[in-house]
């Protein structure tokens, strides 16, 4: 490392060891093929994609145009056809605890209770700390998405909303560089994707940790991010428009829809979607 | 909490004692108590046509089998034998009774029999054991076995036999057959070398398991003293019953929701806490529903492979009685068809309260 690297910046060191950029996950000419008996289908192609530290990007298209493919190639459960993804410079080469997943469906181990399912990560995770101070993490967070009441309750025993809030939980309390949402709350019913929507927002302005969300939906996508990232329709599909939404925050649902260009952003996402 | 619902969990195992139970505990619930008692009162009505049946037809039975004795005494030996005969049988003497299917009541009387003998081995057991203890403690002390009481054993020392058969040879199935299934389970490339191998083997009749492992414990067992009628009978039960638990094992493991695996792989568990973490608990219910069949599958050879291999269980009980062909033979494997039944049903009860136990989707229950 040079002497003349001035460490004003502490962002940009990551470990001891010095990155020249604020880029904490780069895309580059991502391209993903399925071979089918009638030849190959390509579902991404040329796609390129640079997400900030901090930054929360969600990412808005149309059904199957291949966001769930990317994101699951973000996060090592796909393979990757072309092109290549870095975390912090790093090549992606498999899964990881450095990105953390919330997927569509909670995926909480039904046998588990709550607070086991968050333990599961963290000690997988922070092994070397001990098992009280682990215990601590998994019922901080827990109490963080509002589930001070149900440590041991079984998965099964949750609702749908409850099992998502400890997908929630179980995701930040390993502590991830990246947070990785596969349309979390699109199984939800309204009110409680209001609900969830601004305990995750409460959490990430505390954590701020880089994050990129899937969504069908035009007001959460606003509401959540600094960046809405459009994907064109498939086959090879890629970025479309990128919509920066410079809101201030912490943001409430209230000040977000009162915004003097709320509804400019909203007319823009849905003009893309239209197209 | 954990209390309510396990005896939830049990109610819905033991249908057949729920409704007695619910009786008990409803008494406050009307509707309740009336559809228990519905239910109970239809199979009481049920029970009771059977057993009407059944008196009928075993009636019927040894009318025919009367009238062909008294028809052929009459074509043999004359008018006078044919007299002789009927007075026979209508005396109840039991050297001329018809040898048919016996009638309800006959095999109560058989099984109060069978347990009163029960009553009078035990009791001389029990005398023998008391007049022996000083030998034994002798005998023991000075290294050498101790004399053990060899006469007839009754019909509940039989069942006994029977049950601690059919468990052993659950217990070698479940030991062989479950690790078999988590490791072939894991592996796609072991799974069809395996596979071969299991559907060759899977349909083999308990006859045959039964022949070959004579053929290899006959061997193993030269000069050794003891009885090797137990062990072959375990073996050769837990041998036919084990392929349930091997399939079922094999595709628990195997068909893991591509979610658990998913979190397994972001949190990236190593391969124990894989398997024991994630995997083996997801196929816990297939697990069971395998050992659940394995059990029904190990009662239902055990009669077979008991008879062949003189095991003195419930099916070398009856084949003998069979060819015994005594005055109460008949009444006597009736009730051993009857306890047979009920052993079985309790058995595998027990395996679905188990099984509802471990398996965390609750609607799961078959």
């Amino acid at each position: 490392m040079s002497a003349t690297i001035t460490k004003t910046d502490n962002t940009n060191f990551e470990n001891g060891i010095y990155y020249p950029s604020k880029v904490m996950l780069d895309l580059i000419n991502l391209k993903k093929v399925y071979p089918t008996p009638k030849g190959d289908y390509v579902v991404l192609e040329n796609l390129n994609l640079q997400i900030m530290k901090e930054e929360f990007v969600t990412i808005i298209g149309h059904s199957g145009c291949g966001k769930t493919t990317m994101l699951s190639m973000i996060a090592g459960l796909n393979s990757i056809s072309g092109g290549n993804i870095s975390v912090l410079g790093n090549p992606v080469k498999g899964p990881g605890p450095d990105r953390g997943v919330i997927f569509q469906s909670p995926s909480l181990m039904p046998w588990m209770t709550a607070l086991q399912n968050v333990l599961l990560g963290v000690n997988q995770v922070f092994p070397h700390i001990p098992k009280k101070q682990r215990v601590d993490i998994a019922k901080y967070y827990l109490h963080k998405v509002g589930l001070d009441g149900a440590f041991n309750k079984k998965a099964t025993e949750l609702s749908q909303g409850m099992q998502q809030r400890v997908g929630i939980a179980r995701a930040f309390a390993i502590k991830p560089k990246v947070l990785l949402l596969d349309e979390p709350f699109g199984m939800l019913d309204s009110l409680t994707r209001g609900e969830l929507q601004d305990i995750l927002i409460e959490i990430w302005n505390k954590e701020k940790i880089t994050a990129v969300m899937i969504t069908h939906d035009v007001d959460e996508a606003i509401f959540l991010a600094d960046r809405v990232v459009m994907m064109t329709s498939g086959p090879r599909a890629k970025i479309g428009d990128v919509l920066t939404v410079d809101f201030e925050r912490p943001r409430t649902r209230k000040s977000v829809l009162e915004h003097k260009d709320y509804y400019a952003c909203r007319k823009h996402l849905i003009d893309f979607l239209e197209h | 909490m954990k209390q309510e619902i396990t005896l939830k969990k049990q109610h819905s195992g033991f249908a057949f004692f729920k409704q007695i139970a619910s009786i008990v505990k409803s008494k406050f619930e009307k509707d309740a108590v009336s559809k228990s008692l519905k239910k109970t009162a239809i199979t009481i009505v049920s029970i009771l046509l059977f057993l009407g049946l059944w008196h009928l037809g075993s009636k019927a039975l040894y009318n025919k089998e009367a009238a062909y004795r008294i028809e052929k005494a009459l074509e043999e030996q004359g008018p006078a034998a044919a007299d002789a005969e009927r007075a026979c049988i209508a005396s109840g003497e039991s050297r001329c009774q018809p040898n048919t299917l016996p009638s309800p009541t006959q095999v109560w009387a058989s099984f109060m029999s069978l347990i009163a003998d029960h009553h009078l081995i035990q009791a001389k057991k029990d005398a023998f054991n008391l007049k022996m203890e000083s030998t034994n403690a002798k005998l023991i002390a000075q290294g050498k076995k101790a004399i053990v009481y060899t006469g007839r054993a009754s019909f509940i020392d039989i069942v006994l036999t029977s049950i601690k058969t059919v468990f052993a040879g659950f217990l070698l199935a479940l030991i062989i057959a479950v690790p078999i299934g988590v490791i072939i389970g894991l592996s796609p490339s072991l799974r069809s070398a395996f596979n071969w191998f299991i559907q060759i083997f899977k349909p083999v009749s308990p006859v045959v398991w039964y022949l070959l492992v004579f053929m290899i414990v006959k061997t193993l067992y030269i000069g050794a003293s003891s009885d090797n009628a137990f062990v072959i009978s375990f073996v050769s039960v837990g041998l036919c019953a084990m392929w349930a638990t091997l399939v079922n094992t094999a595709m628990g493991v195997s068909s893991v929701d591509k979610d658990y695996i998913n979190v397994a792989k972001v949190l990236k568990l190593g391969t124990f806490q894989k398997v024991f973490k994630v995997i083996l608990p997801s196929s816990l219910p297939l697990i069971f529903t395998g050992l659940r069949i394995t059990l029904s599958v190990a009662w239902m050879v055990l009669i077979a492979i008991e008879l062949l291999a003189q095991s003195p269980g419930l099916g070398l009980f009856v084949w003998e009685e069979f060819q015994n062909g005594a005055n109460d033979s008949n009444a006597k494997i009736i009730v051993a068809m009857f306890v047979i039944g009920i052993i079985g049903f309790l058995l595998d009860r027990l395996m679905l309260t188990i099984q509802q136990m471990v398996s965390f989707n609750k609607n799961e229950g078959i």
